[in-house]
Parts: C-alpha cells; structure tokens; sequence
C-alpha cells in the first residue's frame, strides 16, 4: 500500500506524542511543527521507519517579531522516492543563542546547507563536522541574511576612495 | 587595521602534513591551488589540493567567489523582478529556472495555465536541456583533448538561441514567460526555425557522437573515472543526469509532472556505475529523449491562448499601456508589485539541466516575498567533489568537474 499523508501524520504522532503538531497540508505538500530537540530524531524516524530517503532541502527562516525562543526555523525537507512522497517539518530556535542539532550524521548532503544556515543567519549545528562559512568571505563577523539587515546599508564607508582596498564595515581583518 | 593576509587554514594544516611525512624515496608533498580562476574549470571556483606527485591526497573546496546574495535581494523585489534573478543562476539553460519560478508563484496565486502555454513552455524547457547537456558533453570532449566536436555542436546552441530571441529578445539570461504563460506566441519565423533545428540538428549530433563516443582516448579518460554509487549518490543528495548515471531513475519530470509532462512519451536513460563515462551518455541520450518530447509537443501542439485571463498578474499588452489610462495603471501595479498575494508556503521543483532545482516560497502577503529559498542542484551535489577525486590524478579532477556540470552562477546564486 502506497505511503500517504494520513499514515504518516498517524505514525508520527504515535512516536512523538505532543512534541509534534500544527500538521497542514499546504499546497499539496504535508507539513509540521516538531520539538527543536527532536529535529535528528525525527529525520532518523523519517528515514529509516517511513522510508524517506531523500534530504531534499534544508534552510532557515528569520522571524524576528515572534517569541524569543521561536525567532529562527530551520526547514527540512524529505522526499520518500518509492512511494514519492514528500514532507516538510520545522523546528524553532532561539533568537540569542539558535543552536540545533546538525543532522549530517544522518544525510551527507546537509554538510554544506548547515554551513549555509550558519553562513547567512549564525545557526550553530552541534556535532557538525567543519562549521564556518561557505559563501562569504571569512572575516566577515555579521550574518547578513537576518531580517536586522537591509539590503544596502545607508551609512557604508566601503565605496569612499580611503577604502579603495574595500574594507567592509562588518569584517574584522585581525 | 592591518591588511596582511593571513595564509588560508587549510594551507597551514597541509603545511603540516608536509613536514611530517617522509617519502621513502625522499621526495615531498605538494599543495596545489587549482583556481580560482583556472581555464580548465569553466567558472570560479578554487580548489587547494595536497599532492603526492600527480596524485590527488586531499582537497579542500572553496565556493562564493561569484555570490551575488540572490536570496537576500530577492527579499526586496516585487515577482516580476525576481524572475530575472533565476536566470544567472544557471545560466546556461535559463528558461528552465524561469518556467520554474512563475510555475512557483502560479502554484501560489492559484494560475491555471493554458495547454498551448504549457505545451510551449515544455518545448523551450527542452531546448534549454538540450543546450546544457550539449555544453557539458562538448566541453568534457575538449578537457579530454578533443576540441573538435565542440565546434561542430556549438553552431546548434547559437540556432537555439536564435529560437529564444524570437520569443523573448534575449539570448543568453532569457527572462522569459510572465504569470500564467508566456509573453508572445512563439512566431511563425520561430516554429520554422524550431523545425530546422529539428531537422538538422539530429545528423550533427549523431556526428558528434561517431567522433566522441567510442573515441578510444575519450574512452580511456571516463571509464572508471570519479564514479560513485547510488547509495552514495543519494547521501550526497545528487540529482539529475549525475544521479542517474548512477542507476537511480529519479526525474522531477516523472516523479512530479509539471507543466503537462504527463503528456508525452520518454524514456529516463540510467548508467550502472556512475563514473564519467556513464555521466557522459546519460546526458546524450537525454538529449535525444528532449528531441522527442519536442516532436511530441509540436505535432500535438494545440490551438488556444497562450497565456491565462488573469488581468491581476499578467502584464497587459505594450499597444494597450501607451494608449488606455486603465492597462496603463495595471501595468503599473502589476510592474511595482501592488497585486493581491495570498499567505503561504509553497515548495515547486523542476528538473533542471543537473537536477531538481526547488523553488520555496514564503509569502506574506506583502508586495515582496517573506522568503525565497533556492534549491540549487550544484551547490548541494558539489560537497560530493573532494570525495569523488581524492586518491585519483589531477587531469582526473579536471575531468570529473565538467562531467558533474558544475555551474557557478547555481553554485554560487
């Protein structure tokens, strides 16, 4: 019998309980909310029990009007390819300190999407093997992808000739 | 502030390495810097390699040189201007990721496209196929030393090109369609260059084939070279022809038909051992697969409109806009973003020329997106490369870097 939304969703509260809720289906995809704690919980379950066995995608979302303890998700997204299934789960973290377990152990290819959370929103990912940045530069000390940054910002010194070498504000050369 | 520059970590620690490994026959480790800009890398991207004469130890990657912050910026624009974002990303098949971002907002709007768009939409998005995969196979052919059948071929990605023009203007960032179909009805000069191409390009390829294919040298270089099992694959989240030279039949197209694929009749080539080789004739076959759901498409092709009635979205017509106040004002609001946007989450995938390139959309309800989140094919199976050359010879890591197809626009974003 092909996996669906309904057998998933029962398995999933059978296991988890009350750490997992808000079960929608949006836009034709199944999605929940699960336990920041349970989040490589939930992945091994997914995977091994489920047969999701395709991380398709992994990022974060920066919402810095919610709760302190709810202001980043980290999305993940997994594909059962047999029965070609797909769901979406978030978990939320703290706004001061976002912490979360990584999952690498579990999917090789969540190496380099942790990195990019980490890179663009400062999410630190326990246990993840080689944690720094990915696609900016090294030196720079902000996490520019988080909602406190607008795009362009009005009081840069990087274009003034002084800077020729540009020097962004936000990097720290030492 | 000082501005030395500090000496990469990792040169440091293959520093190490060097010093406390003794050959037996005296001689030394090496680091190498392939890149950041190296011709045989057809991009940007740099690669610190430690080696033992021409052997391969270790590698560290290095990505973000041609980062352009597309997620970022793509919080501050209206739709309209996102969609010309998606083009640098890869851009050597553009109207996939176009089709793929408006297929994303119609998901979200609620657009229901009509057949003849659809259709059409298929036949560019196959033309975009065929010209990646035909970028990729040549370009392996020349770093093996065959510069030949990238010149005969490349003639047909100009022709392709000069199809795109006529929809669109544009050759290479396409910023094709609109909300809910597609800005022009392909013109008859364009169905009658569409159908040369059809006619001529199968006897060039099949030329290229005759002088790549069975090319002993060709062969000698592939076979064997950078392969990777299907279990690994998977765990390296690959997709795309890679995947599929590894034996695994995942397509988008199949898996989750978009834009009328259910429609036509093909075949989802699989290699067995996932090396270079089998990357190399997956990706000619798919070719001619895409020849036939073009054929498919064209003699099936039906009458209608070729884009949907949505007033709300789809930009009015330039003749309208210049003379009426009323499609004036549409196309200003349109333009500046000012239309309703329904709250919600969506996720919509295609199958890009290296995988299935993902679209996930947070909407707010506001003019711009809350959050656009691009699953980037390359950029999730790049991690695999340092695993995939480790162990083998250096003119081996040039080749396994154009057979897996590495775009830096998608790599990068």
């Amino acid at each position: 019998m092909a996996l669906d939304y309904t057998t998933v969703q029962e398995k999933l509260t059978a296991k988890f309980g009350e750490e997992v809720k808000d079960f929608t289906n949006d836009y034709g995809m199944l999605a929940f909310e699960i336990a920041s704690d349970k989040n490589t919980e939930t992945i091994q379950f997914l995977r091994d029990e489920l047969g999701f066995n395709f991380l398709t995608t992994l990022f974060t979302i920066h919402y810095p009007d919610n709760d302190l303890e709810r202001q980043f998700a980290i999305v993940y997204q997994m594909h059962n390819w047999v029965d070609n299934v797909r769901v979406r789960f978030k978990i939320f973290i703290n706004g001061e300190n976002p912490e979360a377990e990584s999952v690498t152990g579990l999917f090789t290819c969540a190496n380099w999407m942790e990195r990019e959370s980490y890179d663009f929103y400062g999410i630190i990912f326990n246990g993840h093997p080689d944690l720094k940045r990915i696609l900016n530069m090294d030196e720079m000390v902000s996490f520019p992808m988080r909602k406190e940054f607008p795009l362009e910002d009005g009081n840069r010194t990087d274009k003034d000739d002084r800077y020729f070498g540009r020097i962004p504000q936000n990097t720290n050369l030492n | 502030m000082s501005t030395a520059i500090t000496p990469l970590s990792i040169e440091e620690k293959y520093a190490d390495m060097i010093r406390q490994r003794e050959n037996e026959d005296g001689s030394e480790l090496s680091i190498l810097n392939l890149g950041p800009t190296h011709p045989a890398t057809h991009g940007i991207f740099q690669n610190v390699l430690l080696m033992d004469g021409e052997r391969i130890m270790d590698a560290e990657p290095t990505i973000g040189y041609i980062h352009r912050a597309f997620e970022k910026i793509a919080e501050n624009r209206p739709f309209y201007q996102i969609n010309v974002l998606t083009d640098r990303m890869n851009y050597c098949s553009s109207p996939i990721n176009n089709f793929g971002w408006w297929m994303t907002v119609e998901k979200l709007l609620g657009v229901e496209v009509p057949k003849r768009a659809q259709y059409l939409r298929v036949i560019l998005m196959e033309l975009a196929r065929i010209s990646d995969h035909l970028i990729c196979n040549s370009i392996l052919a020349v770093d093996t030393g065959a510069f030949t059948g990238f010149l005969y071929v490349m003639q047909y990605r100009e022709r392709i090109y000069e199809i795109y023009e006529e929809l669109c203007g544009a050759r290479l960032t396409t910023n094709m369609g609109r909300i809910g179909g597609l800005e022009r009805d392909l013109s008859d000069t364009g169905f009658r260059k569409l159908r040369a191409f059809m006619k001529d390009f199968p006897v060039a390829f099949k030329e290229f084939e005759a002088l790549v294919s069975r090319n002993r040298i060709f062969i000698d270089r592939c076979v064997d070279v950078g392969s990777i099992t299907a279990d690994k694959a998977i765990a390296y989240g690959f997709t795309g022809p890679n995947l599929r030279a590894a034996g695994v039949d995942y397509d988008v197209r199949i898996a989750t038909p978009y834009s009328s694929y259910q429609d036509f009749q093909f075949e989802i080539p699989v290699g067995k051992t996932g090396d270079t080789y089998d990357r190399y004739c997956v990706r000619n076959e798919e070719i001619w697969q895409s020849m036939s759901i073009i054929q498919q498409a064209l003699d099936k092709l039906p009458e209608g409109p070729y884009h949907a009635d949505v007033p709300d979205y789809y930009l009015p017509p330039k003749e309208d806009v210049y003379t009426s106040m009323e499609a004036l004002i549409y196309h200003f609001k349109i333009v500046m973003g000012e239309v309703p946007v329904p709250k919600g989450e969506v996720y919509n995938c295609v199958e890009g020329g290296n995988g299935e390139l993902g679209f996930y959309l947070v909407s707010d309800g506001s003019r711009v997106p809350y959050r656009l989140h691009f699953r980037r094919p390359c950029f999730i199976y790049y991690q695999a490369y340092t695993d995939m050359i480790k162990g083998g010879l250096l003119s081996d890591a040039i080749v396994i870097l154009s057979s897996l197809n590495v775009i830096a626009g998608e790599l990068d974003a």
